[in-house]
C-alpha cells in the first residue's frame, strides 16, 4: 500500500520539476516548481518527518516561491513566451545529466547500506521526534542554530542592500 | 515499507533534473530553480537516511533544517543580485551578463 502511495507521489514530484525545468514560460515552471515542492513535503510525510514537512510547505511553497514569483514579475520581458529555453550546450548538459543519474543508481542499488536497502527500516521512528529534534536545537546543536540564525540576518540584510534602488 | 533504495533514487532522479535545469537554462531565475530543486533533493536523502539508518538520533532531520535556511538565504541574495542585475542590464538572460569576463 504505502508502496504504491510512493510510486505515485514520485512520479507526480518527478513530472512536475521537469515541467519546472522545459517549461517555456518561467511563470508556469515556478508554479511547477511549488507542485514540486508540494510533492516533495507529501515523501516526508511518508517518511514520517511531519515537523519537515511542514517547514517545507511553509519556507519553500510560503516564501521561497513567493520570492521567485515576485523575481519574475520585477523583471520585465523574461515571461516573452517566444524567447529561446536553453543555451547552446543543452543537449550535452542533458546526456550529461541523464549519466549522472544512471551512475547514481546503479551505486544506490550497489552499495550495500546498514537499513538493507531492500528491507525495512532499523526500528520505528521515534513518537516524541519533533520534542528530540527540539531539544537538540538547544542542547547538541545550539552553536550551529545561532550560526544559522545570523546567516539568516546577514542574508536579508545583503538582500535589502543589493536590490536597493541606487540613485 | 518503501526500501531505502527508492528514496534514494527518487531523490538521484530529481537531482539529475535539477542539475539539467541548473546547466541548460538562458534565464537566471530558470537556473535558481534547477539549484533549489537540488537543494530538495538531498533533504529527500537526508531525510530517507534518518528514517531508515538512524530513527533514534535526530542528525538527520537537523541537517535537513539547516539546508532550508541556507536555501532560503541563497534564494534571497540570488533573487536580489538578479533583480539589480536586471535593473543596470536590462536583461537576465545569463549569456549577456558577462561583464566579469577578462
Amino acid at each position: 500500500m504505502q508502496q504504491a502511495i510512493f510510486i505515485i507521489l514520485a512520479l507526480l514530484t518527478l513530472g512536475a520539476a521537469l515541467m519546472t525545468v522545459i517549461t517555456r514560460n518561467l511563470l508556469r515552471a515556478a508554479l511547477w516548481l511549488v507542485a514540486t515542492f508540494f510533492g516533495i513535503a507529501a515523501i516526508f510525510i511518508l517518511l514520517r518527518a511531519e515537523f519537515l514537512a511542514v517547514a517545507q510547505i511553509l519556507v519553500y511553497v510560503g516564501a521561497i516561491s513567493t520570492l521567485i514569483i515576485f523575481a519574475i514579475m520585477l523583471s520585465r520581458g523574461i515571461m516573452d513566451p517566444d524567447q529561446v529555453r536553453f543555451n547552446g550546450q543543452w543537449g550535452v548538459v542533458g546526456g550529461f545529466a541523464a549519466l549522472l543519474f544512471v551512475v547514481l543508481a546503479v551505486i544506490v542499488t550497489r552499495v550495500p547500506w546498514p537499513a538493507a536497502a531492500g528491507g525495512a527500516p532499523v526500528g520505528d521512528a521515534p513518537a516524541d521526534a519533533i520534542a528530540r529534534l527540539g531539544a537538540a536545537f538547544v542542547g547538541p546543536y545550539a552553536i550551529p542554530f545561532e550560526v544559522a540564525s545570523v546567516l539568516l540576518v546577514v542574508a536579508m540584510i545583503g538582500a535589502i542592500i543589493i536590490a536597493r534602488e541606487r540613485e | 515499507m518503501v526500501p531505502l533504495s527508492w528514496y534514494l533514487i527518487l531523490a538521484a532522479a530529481l537531482f539529475c533534473i535539477g542539475v539539467f535545469g541548473a546547466l541548460a537554462r538562458r534565464n537566471a531565475v530558470g537556473i535558481l530553480m534547477g539549484i533549489e530543486l537540488m537543494l530538495n533533493a538531498v533533504n529527500i536523502n537526508l531525510v530517507a537516511f534518518w528514517r531508515h539508518i538512524g530513527p533514534d538520533q535526530m542528525t538527520g532531520q537537523l541537517f535537513a533544517i539547516f539546508v532550508i535556511t541556507v536555501a532560503a538565504a541563497e534564494a534571497a541574495v540570488g533573487l536580489a543580485l538578479i533583480i539589480a542585475i536586471y535593473r543596470q542590464r536590462n536583461t537576465v538572460n545569463v549569456e549577456e551578463i558577462d561583464m566579469m569576463k577578462g
